[in-house]
C-alpha cells in the first residue's frame, strides 16, 4: 500500500503552520479512509490485538487509577465550598457523579492514554519506519498497516472505554474521601445519593465517546508514526505531534459529541 | 532457446523532486547470476533495488520479474512474486520487538502451513547456514553488527527466495566480518541456486561475489562487465573507484 507522503514544512511562519495543519487533516482522511478498508479483512490478528490491549491498556491502569482518585477527591473539595455558601452540600455526591461520569472521567481519561499510547505508537511504529522495518514486512509480502496499525487502533478502541468505567468508580471513591474529610455524610448515603441522580442514560453517552477517543489516541499515533520521516529526529517529531494533535482531536470531538448527545437526549441537559 | 533472464529492466527512471536518480536505466538479470551494481553513494543503488521489490514506484520504464511486469500487476499479484525474493536491508531491519526466533518465524507463519516441529526445523537450519544457532533466543539489541547482518540474511533467506537483493550487506563493518558475510553470501547463493542482486561500494565484498558487475553514475549505467576487466579499465572513473589514490580525469 503507497500512502501520500506528507511533506511537512519545517519553519514555524503561521503560513507553514496552516499548511502543516491542513496536510495532517489530508494525510489523517486517507489514513482513516485505509483502516476502514483493511479492517473488515483477514487475516485479524487477533493475538496482536490482546498483545496491544495488554500494552497499551493494561499497563495504563497504574496512572489512571491515581488520575481517577485525584479527580473525584480534588473535584469534590472543591465543589464543597460552593455547595455549602448554598446550604446544598447533600448534593455533593450528585455533583462529583454527574461531573465524572458525563464528562471528566472520559475526557480526562482519554487525554491521560493519549499522552501515553498515541506518543507511544508514534514513536514505536516511527522507529520501525526510519530503521525500514516497515519496509521489510512489505517485501516479505506481509502487509503491515494491518499487522502493525490495524491491529494497535482496534486495541485502543476497545480499551478505553474499560478504563474509563474503571476511572469513574475510582473517581467515586475519590469523591467519597473528600466526603469524609469535609462532611459528615455516611457511604450508605453518599452511594444512594448517587445511585439517585445518576440515570443509565448519563453512563451510556459518557462511555460512548471513549470508544470514539480511543480510536482517534490510536489512528493519530499511529498516522504520525507511521508515516514518520527524518531519522531519529522524525521519531521524537513523530511522537511529539501524535500528542498533541491527538489531545486536540479529542477536546473537538468531545465538543461535537456533547452536542449530539444533547440532540438525541435532551433530559441530559 | 529459454529465456534465462530473470529480471528485465527497460528505460527506467526514477526522480525526487528535482533530483534525478535513475535516467533511462536498462537493465537484464540472468537465473543463477550474482550482479553487483556500484556507484558513489547518492547515485541510486538502493532506488534501484527498492524499485525492483516495489517500494518504490518509477516515474517511467518497465520491469518485468519472470515476464510480469510488477509495475502493471495487483498488490496480490505482487505480494505473490515477493514471497520468491529476498531483501537484505543496509540496517538488516530485524524486527526489535521480536527475538531471533520470531524474527524468523515470522514470514513463515504467514505464508507456510507448517507444524510447530517443521517450523523450529526450519528455523535451525537456516541458523545454522549463518553459524548462529546460539542467537536463536537473543533479541536483536543484543546482537553484533555481524551478527544483525547474518540474522538479517538468515530472515531473507528462510522462504527459499529465488533472487536475493542485498542493500550494502557489508556496511559498517570491519574487512574480516566483510570478508566472512561476502563468503556466506557466495556459498548461500551457490547452496540455494539462487539470482542476486547485490548493491555495494565495498571492493573486496564485490570482488568475491560478482560475476557482473555495472556502474551507475549520474543516474546512468555507464559501465558493465566482469570485475577483472574493469578493474583494469584506463577510464578515469573506473581507476579511482579501483585504486587507493586519486586519479584526476582528463
Amino acid at each position: 500500500m503507497n500512502l501520500p507522503v506528507i511533506k511537512h514544512k519545517r519553519r514555524a511562519t503561521f503560513s507553514h503552520l496552516v499548511y502543516n495543519f491542513f496536510a495532517n487533516i489530508t494525510g489523517l482522511t486517507i489514513f482513516n479512509w485505509e483502516f476502514i478498508k483493511a479492517v473488515f479483512l483477514p487475516p485479524y490478528e487477533i493475538a496482536e490485538v490482546k498483545k496491544h490491549m495488554d500494552e497499551l491498556g493494561v499497563k495504563t491502569f497504574p496512572i489512571v487509577s491515581i488520575t481517577g482518585f485525584i479527580i473525584g477527591l480534588v473535584l469534590a473539595l472543591q465543589s464543597y465550598p460552593v455547595l455549602l455558601r448554598f446550604g446544598a452540600t447533600d448534593f455533593l455526591p450528585n455533583t462529583v457523579a454527574l461531573s465524572v461520569i458525563r464528562e471528566l472521567g472520559p475526557v480526562i481519561t482519554a487525554l491521560i492514554f493519549a499522552g501515553r499510547v498515541s506518543s507511544g505508537i508514534g514513536a514505536e511504529l516511527g522507529s520501525m519506519r526510519v530503521t525500514e522495518q516497515i519496509d521489510a514486512m512489505e517485501v516479505s509480502a506481509i502487509n503491515p498497516f494491518r499487522y502493525l496499525v490495524v491491529t494497535r487502533v482496534i486495541a485502543t478502541t476497545m480499551i478505553l472505554p474499560v478504563l474509563t468505567i474503571y476511572v469513574i468508580f475510582l473517581a467515586l471513591i475519590g469523591g467519597y474521601v473528600a466526603v469524609i474529610i469535609t462532611e459528615n455524610m455516611s457511604f450508605e448515603y453518599y452511594k444512594n445519593a448517587i445511585i439517585g441522580a445518576v440515570e443509565f442514560g448519563d453512563l451510556i453517552p459518557g462511555v460512548a465517546k471513549t470508544f470514539v477517543f480511543g480510536y482517534i489516541a490510536g489512528i493519530v499515533g499511529a498516522f504520525k508514526g507511521y508515516t514518520a520521516d527524518g531519522g531519529t529526529e522524525g521519531v521524537g517529531r513523530a511522537s511529539t505531534t501524535a500528542v498533541v494533535f491527538a489531545s486536540l482531536l479529542i477536546l473537538i470531538f468531545d465538543m461535537i459529541l456533547v452536542q449530539i448527545t444533547l440532540m438525541l437526549w435532551p433530559t441530559l441537559g | 532457446m529459454a529465456d534465462t533472464r530473470l529480471i528485465r529492466i527497460q528505460n527506467l527512471s526514477k526522480r525526487f523532486e528535482t533530483l534525478k536518480v535513475l535516467e533511462d536505466v536498462s537493465l537484464d538479470v540472468r537465473i543463477g547470476e550474482n550482479l553487483v551494481v556500484f556507484g558513489r553513494s547518492g547515485t541510486g543503488k538502493s532506488v534501484l533495488l527498492k524499485c525492483i521489490i516495489g517500494l518504490l514506484k518509477p516515474d517511467n520504464g518497465q520491469i518485468f520479474i519472470k515476464d510480469k511486469n510488477i509495475l502493471e500487476i495487483s498488490l496480490n499479484e505482487l505480494n505473490d512474486i515477493r514471497k520468491n525474493i529476498g531483501f537484505l536491508f543496509q540496517s538488516s531491519a530485524l524486527y526489535d520487538s521480536m527475538s531471533v526466533r520470531e524474527n524468523l518465524a515470522f514470514p513463515l507463519i504467514r505464508h507456510f502451513d507448517f507444524s510447530q516441529k517443521e517450523l523450529d526445523e526450519k528455523i535451525n537450519n537456516t541458523l545454522e547456514l549463518v553459524s548462529l544457532s546460539d542467537a536463536i533466543d537473543k533479541m536483536p539489541s543484543d546482537l553484533s553488527g555481524g551478527m544483525r547482518k547474518r540474522i538479517g540474511l538468515a530472515r531473507s533467506i528462510i522462504t527459499d527466495p529465488e533472487l536475493m537483493l542485498y542493500d550494502e550487506p557489508t556496511t559498517g563493518l570491519d574487512p574480516i566480518t566483510t570478508k566472512e558475510i561476502s563468503e556466506l553470501i557466495l556459498n548461500l547463493q551457490k547452496k540455494l541456486n539462487m539470482t542476486s542482486i547485490v548493491v555495494t561500494h565495498d571492493l573486496i565484498c564485490a570482488e568475491i561475489i560478482a560475476d557482473r558487475a555495472i556502474f551507475l553514475k549520474d543516474a546512468k549505467i555507464v559501465h558493465e562487465g566482469k570485475i577483472e576487466d574493469l578493474s583494469k579499465s584506463d577510464d578515469p572513473f573506473l581507476k579511482n573507484f579501483f585504486s587507493n589514490e586519486i586519479v584526476k580525469a582528463s
